[in-house]
């Protein structure tokens, strides 16, 4: 990994996260085999240090939109635990009243412009939001998160040519896992394994980061924010990562070869980021054990905190549909 | 006769189909190596190979928009939805050049695609995956629309469809794809545009399709209790509808009441409704009814859900009001 002059609460923070959102997902595994959560759930496990890397770089008043795996992007953005966990128990404290589930997360005080569901919808949000910011005059960017999978939709080309010939602040952030659900993106995309070379075709600047590595991530968001804000700009950041289980609850993801999944597994985001911290002599292996028991005591408490929480109640079916 | 569960015999109508004509083919997402979001063309690939069983990326209007090509010269693709809600995306070309090119062309072209898709609410999937399009694709002229609650028909249906010239869309239930029954292991076919009588009955006509005919079986073992037989009609096609066999049952019953498990606004039902109201409301001892989900986007929230849901309390509370029995 690369040295890099971040502060050790700024390193210790980009750790504790990642963690964070580990244990949030196992946890969310544990309670839907329990029958607490339903519906499609996709974890984000294996992706985090992508999550944790670019939101960090973001400011408060940028905006974050993404696609259906999307605790991972709610949690780095400070969503609160308990109210995340409370959406996917479906009970009216979650962040989206219980209405929206696993995929449909959504704080717009904090610029979390949701969690969608359709493969490609969240491009064209994001795209009109970036328009908004020009418009107003702010200095925000739209952060946007996308798949492999993703690239095959129009709504994708479409996005990309608008945002770059209308010089629109958004940052793609695709999220290369190589597969879209089953299938593998050599299968998919006749660019094979590196799709940025779609965004050059729209005249927009893309960069490659191993989306393993958080202090990579960080790096290259800060520097992508900088380019747009001042020359107001896209860019399409490709991070080439690997999720660690099926596509959803449902995927065995038998299409997968066990030396791939290892190949990865041995560059876990997290392992990594911890075995640099020690070697730095940055952090020792009772500050490690100390951030684990916290998130640990976190999750625990927003676990309790969905359970007693309460249902929505009936007349909450007919609410929230016209403003 | 074999008992089989509607899983299986989607997969022996799609075997069936491959193997008697080589024009056919599946097409869509993961359904080769993946076998299928719903495991329904599970182990197709090894055993038709990749020019047979195509794997798509995710671009719905475009391989739609490829079975409509490859159809019109002569091929028959079969092409396969994750899900009836991302239809949406493909909704262009299955409207407009699907359904319209023959009419357009004057006749010169058809297009004898099928294209199969898991529908229906209750499994917590939220507003953007537990819509079910077939109501709105019911009412574009040009194409059909087919569903099914039981093994045997989804088969029938299926020669059926692929016999058909005409693009065909068939909403298949999701939630009934594990449901069992018996299917004839003589060749039949069950046509287009014909609904079934699953129960007969003489004092209520209670009318389905999919998702809500299991209601309606459950229902009508309540119903019996206080000495009400009623039948039951399963729809199996959208469009055409067999409205002979609904007023035929309707001047046996004197009553109707109308389910549907999709949103009540819109949908089919009111069609049927104004239908019954041309054709044989002199033959009704009370209003028709008619019973469905809440006009609302689809919540995740289990109670949400199944509150929205019509369940068979709500079907015979609505009748015994409407015919104060
Ligand atoms: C329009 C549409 N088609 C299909 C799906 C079903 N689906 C959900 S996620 C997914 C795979 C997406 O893969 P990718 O974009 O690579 O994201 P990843 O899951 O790998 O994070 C598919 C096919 C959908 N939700 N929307
Ligand atoms: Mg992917």
């Amino acid at each position: 990994m690369d040295k890099s002059n971040l502060s050790k609460k700024e390193l210790f923070n980009l750790l504790q996260k990642m963690i964070l959102i580990r244990e949030f997902e196992e946890s969310c595994g544990e309670n839907y085999a329990k029958g607490f959560i339903r519906g499609f759930l996709h974890l984000y496990i294996g992706e985090e240090a992508i999550a944790v890397g670019s939101i960090s770089a973001l400011r408060e008043e940028d905006y974050v939109v993404t696609h259906y795996r999307d605790h991972g992007h709610a949690l780095a953005r400070d969503l609160d635990t308990n109210s995340v966990m409370a959406e996917l128990f479906g009970k009216s404290t979650g962040v989206s009243k219980g209405k929206g589930g696993s995929m449909h997360l959504f704080d717009v005080k904090k610029h979390f412009m949701g969690g969608h569901a359709i493969v490609g919808a969240q491009l064209p949000l994001a795209l009109g939001i970036a328009l908004a910011c020009k418009y107003k005059k702010e200095n925000s960017v739209v952060l946007v998160f996308f798949g492999d999978g993703a690239v095959s939709q129009g709504t994708f080309h479409e996005t990309l040519n608008l945002a770059s010939l209308w010089e629109l602040p958004v940052l793609f952030f695709l999220e290369n896992n190589l597969y879209g659900m089953g299938s593998h993106v050599e299968n998919t995309r006749a660019e094979g394994r590196d799709i940025h070379s779609s965004a050059e075709s729209y005249g927009i600047h893309a960069e490659i980061v191993d989306g393993m590595n958080v202090l990579e991530v960080l790096d290259i968001t800060k520097k992508s924010l900088d380019s747009i804000r001042n020359n107001s700009r896209p860019i399409l950041i490709e991070a080439k990562t690997f999720r660690f289980s099926g596509h959803s609850m449902a995927d065995p993801a038998k299409y997968r070869s066990q030396d791939e999944l290892n190949y990865w597994l041995k560059r876990d985001p997290i392992e990594s980021f911890e075995k640099y911290l020690v070697d730095e002599n940055i952090c020792t292996q009772d500050e490690l054990k100390k951030i684990k028991d916290q998130v640990q005591d976190e999750i625990s408490k927003a676990v309790e905190y969905a359970i007693k929480s309460p249902e929505p109640s009936l007349e909450d079916l007919k609410k929230d549909i016209y403003a | 006769m074999t008992l089989m569960t509607i899983r299986q015999s989607i997969q022996k109508g799609l075997r069936e189909a491959l193997n008697n004509d080589p024009s056919v083919f599946l097409m869509g997402e993961d359904i080769g190596e993946y076998g299928g979001a719903y495991a329904i063309t599970s182990g197709f690939l090894e055993e038709f190979g990749s020019d047979r069983i195509k794997d798509t990326p995710i671009s719905e209007a475009t391989f739609i928009g490829a079975g409509i090509g490859a159809a019109t010269v002569g091929l028959k693709p079969i092409v396969e939805l994750m899900s009836m809600s991302f239809s949406l995306v493909a909704f262009d070309q299955i409207v407009n050049m699907a359904a319209n090119l023959r009419y357009m062309s004057g006749g010169q072209i058809s297009v004898p695609l099928i294209i199969r898709a898991p529908t229906g609410a209750g499994m917590q999937l939220g507003a953007t995956h537990s819509q079910s399009f077939e109501t709105w694709l019911s009412e574009v002229p040009g194409l059909k629309v087919i569903t099914f609650s039981s093994p045997s028909d989804a088969l029938g249906l299926l020669r059926s469809a692929v016999k058909d010239s005409n693009p065909i869309i068939i909403a298949e239930p999701a939630g009934l794809y594990g449901v069992r029954g018996d299917v004839s292991d003589e060749y039949y076919e069950i046509p287009i545009g014909s609904a079934s009588v699953v129960k007969e009955g003489n004092d209520v006509t209670l009318v389905s399709y999919g998702h809500g005919i299991p209601i309606l079986l459950d229902t009508r073992e309540e119903l019996i209790k206080i000495n009400i037989d009623a039948e039951i009609i399963d729809l199996r096609t959208l469009n055409p509808l067999d409205m002979v066999s609904i007023d035929k049952s309707i001047k046996k019953t004197g009553r109707v009441v109308l389910l549907d498990t999709s949103r009540k606004l819109g949908g089919i039902m009111p069609e049927i409704v104004s239908r019954i109201q041309e054709n044989s409301v002199d033959f009704l001892d009370g209003p028709i009814v008619s019973v469905g989900s809440e006009n609302t986007p689809w919540p995740y929230n289990k109670n949400l859900e199944n509150y929205s849901l019509p369940n068979v309390d709500n079907v015979i509370e609505s009748f015994r009001e409407a015919y104060k029995i």
